[in-house]
């Protein structure tokens, strides 16, 4: 497998939220806005990577693998709660509104599954640069899956966009056109379960339709 | 005391751990096929949350605070949460096998359920005293047990409905988690 098709699979084929399904708690929760979902994805895309680096370099000495091996969860919880601890601070300093508003879900990137998922599962046993792509591959694929669930949801609950800060684009000209207004029911818990619920089955029935085909093609051969 | 109740009410139902702060979804909608193992999972999990709330409250407040080094919150949290459910596994072994059988198995899968982390935080966060600690970390649990054991019931029925082929397994659960946080949302008149 070469790094490109690496990078991808996190994208695409095995994206940790719509295929895996894994992550879930903050694609529900930090979905409101546009900007929450992006500075989420950037805390994730820092940690996985990171994390996904210091795995593969401390698994590849093979002194130390034998040593860890039995305690290796607790190592890579440790590794990953530092990672996060270094982002909160960070957060905290600069970024403070964010912070603010996607608060518990800051220190809970200790638990989301997938960088425990990916250290497991791919750093521990593969190169540190591919570890790196891989982990890059897999935040970017999250980060676009939040990034949907925020546009679906802002859009439809609050008519806007927001970017970053002050830059937000008011759309309210479209529902002004279209004689309606926003929903409010997105911005709230019960329109995160039904954006992502509707936009799983999308993707499931895309995926399902693609293999009815790809299987379709076999047989003509 | 009124107020003790209001904290209490507000966290079972209007603020369910579940429906309207979205911790602990993975087991939501991984464990609540069938009842009894919804059951065995939310009981596993007021014990877990119960007890861990209680050691990371004392240790924060009297241990971190003191050191002045409540930045290390998190790694101290999670460590505490791992060790602590490890144990709980050993002694309830030693102890009753009988609950160890009913709850073994969804004990290790407590560790990375961000309830337990994120309640442990939230105590925190919200300067919460010992028994405003106490009372949070109960009635939370308890709605996360409760809210498990509606949804798994409902998911028991909808096994036998007709549901769309794509909305099959996880979507059509965050369709009708969709409408069960719409029911609880709308307690919040009550306080």
């Amino acid at each position: 497998m070469n790094q490109k098709e690496n990078f991808f699979k996190g994208i695409l084929k095995e994206n940790p939220l719509f295929v895996s399904v894994l992550g879930m708690c903050p694609s529900l929760a930090v979905t409101t806005s546009l900007e929450n979902a992006i500075g989420m994805s950037i805390a994730v895309f820092f940690v996985l990577v990171l994390s996904n680096f210091l795995v593969s370099l401390l698994m590849s000495s093979k002194k130390i693998r034998e040593l860890v091996k039995p305690v290796r969860i607790p190592v890579y919880i440790v590794i990953i709660a530092s990672l996060v601890t270094v982002v909160e601070m960070v957060m905290h300093a600069y970024v403070y509104p964010l912070y603010i508003s996607l608060g518990v879900f800051i220190p809970l990137i200790v638990v989301n599954c997938i960088i425990l998922g990916r250290a497991e599962a791919f750093a521990s046993s593969n190169k540190p640069v591919d570890s790196v792509v891989d982990g890059m591959g897999m935040a970017a694929g999250y980060g676009l899956a939040l990034m949907l669930i925020a546009f679906v949801r802002e859009v439809l609950g609050k008519g806007t966009l927001t970017i970053w800060g002050s830059l937000q684009l008011d759309l309210h000209f479209i529902f002004d056109f279209l004689r309606i207004t926003p929903l409010d029911m997105f911005s709230k818990p019960v329109g995160a379960f039904m954006t992502f619920g509707f936009l799983l089955a999308t993707i499931l029935a895309i995926s399902n339709k693609r293999q009815a085909k790809l299987v379709e093609g076999g047989d003509k051969k | 005391m009124s107020n003790l109740i209001s904290l209490a009410f507000a966290a079972f139902i209007v603020e369910n751990i579940i429906l309207t702060q979205f911790l602990g979804i993975c087991p939501f909608l991984g464990v609540s096929k069938k009842r009894s193992s919804a059951l065995g999972m939310g009981l596993a999990v007021v014990f877990v949350i119960i007890l861990s709330s209680t050691i990371t409250w004392v240790l924060y407040q009297y241990v971190l605070v003191t050191l002045n080094i409540e930045y290390l919150r998190t790694i101290i949290f999670i460590l505490v949460i791992a060790a602590l459910v490890q144990m709980v596994e050993i002694f309830l072994k030693k102890v009753s096998p009988a609950l160890y059988k009913a709850l073994g198995i969804y004990l290790p899968l407590i560790t990375t359920n961000c309830a337990v982390l994120g309640v442990a935080i939230i105590n925190i966060n919200n300067g919460y005293n010992f028994i405003e600690m106490l009372v949070y970390s109960t009635f939370i649990s308890l709605g996360f047990l409760f809210v498990m054991y509606i949804f798994s019931m409902i998911r028991e029925k909808l096994d036998f409905s007709p549901v769309p082929k794509a909305f099959k397994g996880t979507p059509i659960a965050l369709v009708v988690a969709a409408i069960l946080a719409m029911i609880f949302a709308r307690f919040g008149g009550i306080i």
